[in-house]
């Protein structure tokens, strides 16, 4: 096939990648848009394959049978609590295939018949011009050892995010120097490069720079802590993007380029609108600090004395006299498995007249808009799940908000205590409706390790225990009433 | 030098298109955003299947252009699906 036909079908390919994102700017032409850009990649594979160059096949088809195998797998197995560990495995994997992509592009001119390892590391005489006329040569060469850095950092970062996320790792720590070693990590993974670029016949430096640049992955990670995570698979998203498109600079393929700064941008909005959300600069994530600690709170003198505690059924006939009310869900919800018996106490309700709403704070749940995905698995229509900046002026007019597995997206410090480390952060202002019911196993401070004052407020009902048990005991007062 | 020209503007209007895009993605549909996008940089597998597929290149070659065609077809198919899979569990009543 002419690669002028093949070019053509890679634009074709590249308009229905954005028509497909484009599908997804509404849930209504969400799944066509999805498919729209599968049917994309189906044709930019297709016509690969008819390429001249492809003549081998044997690789191919083992490569492409494990690899559905695995994808299929995963996809259909993976509970929507998972799906963060999910798309945590599919960002490295993407690194590690423009990683692996670059160093058999390097590998293919270096074209050294090795029989052992030994006989790779035998400099050869080679110069840039041999990956392409002239500048482009060099270009080629610092496209190959940046794809080769980025898609490393972005395989074992991603599976450290994995393990993270997955509970394999629950410590916090990185060099004993902190940023300072990674920093010196990173000045060893430049060096290589600039070697490299300097005599690109010494395999040994290219080997270097892969064995570098995935230590750094796993040290720029490593310090990270839990909450954080949304941030850090949002960045790693946006690698594997920029890792993409650095290939396509390695092999003049347009499509790659297209799709993999889509990709990349997609991740750096994502990790800017979670940033904001935390009130968190990026370097202040990727450094492992929480803000300065500010004054002390002490939660005795915050609670004692001041809260009150409810029984389920004595929320039920709070509940039948409301109007409206909002229910703000946070991850423990979802970890108590409460999410569908939070939608039947919602129906109960919907049932005797009552208007529901659900507030969702974009840091709700372990990756950007995961705490929609969990509530859409339980059938909450997606039309009642309202954003922060949207459900916020409606809190005046709600009669109930119930806070169930949510914390410190609900804390009114962040907007009044000037010396508190979330000030700043924006929250749901669940404590401007007329009545709160907070439903948590004890008193205990979610991450910020901070005292929530709304829970000691005049108009606040703490419902303390499981959080299922609790609502199914609410909906079924609520039915009898 | 050309060539190179012609690819550093696709990817700098393409970098634009993207955040004209992105940007009108509402927060309900994030986590599908991110799977999706997963499912398109799999696109590297059209450069995974030109390196394991060639034929004048030494066994490396084609060894680490099959790691490269497994690792693109998960997020191919993987992504795809799973995202197939959330997107129609959002449903209006």
């Amino acid at each position: 096939m002419s690669p002028t036909i093949v070019n053509l079908v890679y634009l074709v390919a590249g308009i229905l990648f954005i028509l497909g994102i484009k599908g997804l700017t509404k849930p209504t032409t969400a799944v066509r848009g999805n498919m729209l850009s599968a049917i994309g990649m189906l044709i930019a594979v297709t016509v690969t394959l008819l390429d001249s160059e492809v003549v081998n096949f044997a690789y191919i088809l083992a490569g492409a049978l494990a690899g559905s195998l695995i994808g299929a797998v995963m996809a259909l197995r993976i509970q929507m609590t998972s799906v963060p560990q999910m798309v945590a495995l599919l960002n490295g994997f993407g690194g590690g295939a423009s990683l692996t992509i670059a160093l058999a592009e390097y590998f293919s001119v270096l074209d050294v018949d090795a029989k052992s390892f030994s006989d790779l590391l035998v400099p050869v005489a080679l110069h840039s011009g041999a990956f392409g006329v002239a500048e482009e040569g060099t270009v080629a060469l610092i496209s190959i050892a940046l794809t080769v850095l980025i898609g490393a950092v972005t395989l074992t970062g991603s599976l450290v995010a994995f393990a993270k996320l997955q509970g394999l790792i629950k410590k916090s720590h990185g060099l004993p120097g902190g940023p300072i070693g990674n920093g010196l990590i990173l000045v060893g993974a430049l060096v290589a490069l600039g070697c490299l670029i300097v005599n690109p016949g010494q395999a040994v430096l290219i080997l270097s720079l892969v064995a570098i640049a995935l230590l750094l992955g796993l040290f720029l990670v490593m310090p990270i802590g839990g909450a954080d995570m949304p941030v850090v698979i949002a960045l790693l998203n946006s690698y594997s993007g920029i890792a993409a498109a650095l290939a396509g600079f390695i092999l003049g393929n347009t499509v790659l380029i297209v799709a993999g700064s889509l990709v990349g941008t997609s991740g750096l909005i994502l990790t800017r609108i979670m940033c904001v959300a935390m009130n968190r600069s990026l370097a202040n994530v990727l450094l492992g600090k929480m803000a300065a600690s500010g004054d002390i709170v002490d939660a005795d003198e915050i609670y004692a004395g001041k809260v009150t505690s409810a029984q389920p059924d004595e929320v039920a006939m709070m509940l039948e006299a409301a109007k409206r009310v909002v229910i703000v869900p946070g991850y423990g919800m979802a970890m108590a498995q409460a999410q569908h018996a939070v939608r039947e106490l919602a129906d109960a309700m919907q049932a005797k007249g009552i208007d529901v709403e659900y507030g969702i704070h974009p840091v709700a749940g372990r990756m950007p808009g995961h705490m929609n995905v969990l509530l859409a698995e339980a059938e909450v229509p997606y039309d009642k799940l309202i954003e922060m900046d949207r459900i916020n002026p409606t809190f005046e007019d709600t009669d109930i908000v119930i806070v169930i597995g949510a914390n410190d997206v609900t804390n009114p410090m962040a907007r009044e205590s000037e010396g508190s480390p979330i000030y700043g952060m924006p929250i749901l202002n669940v404590d401007k409706a007329k009545n709160v019911v907070v439903i948590k196993r004890s008193l205990s401070p979610g991450f910020s390790g901070l005292p929530n004052p709304l829970f000691a407020m005049d108009h606040t009902l703490m419902v303390y225990g499981d959080g299922k048990k609790a609502v199914i005991e609410m909906t079924t007062a609520l039915n009898q009433a | 030098m050309e060539t190179l020209i012609l690819l550093l503007a696709l990817f700098v209007l393409s970098l634009f298109l993207g955040v004209e895009l992105i940007v009108k993605v509402p927060p309900t549909l994030h986590t599908p955003l991110m799977s999706g996008t997963n499912a398109v940089s799999g696109i590297t597998l059209v450069g995974a299947l030109l390196a394991a597929g060639s034929d004048s290149s030494p066994m490396l070659v084609n060894f680490l252009g099959f790691l490269a065609v497994t690792f693109a077809t998960i997020n191919v198919v993987g992504g795809y699906l799973v995202t197939n899979r959330m997107l129609s569990m959002f449903k209006r009543k």
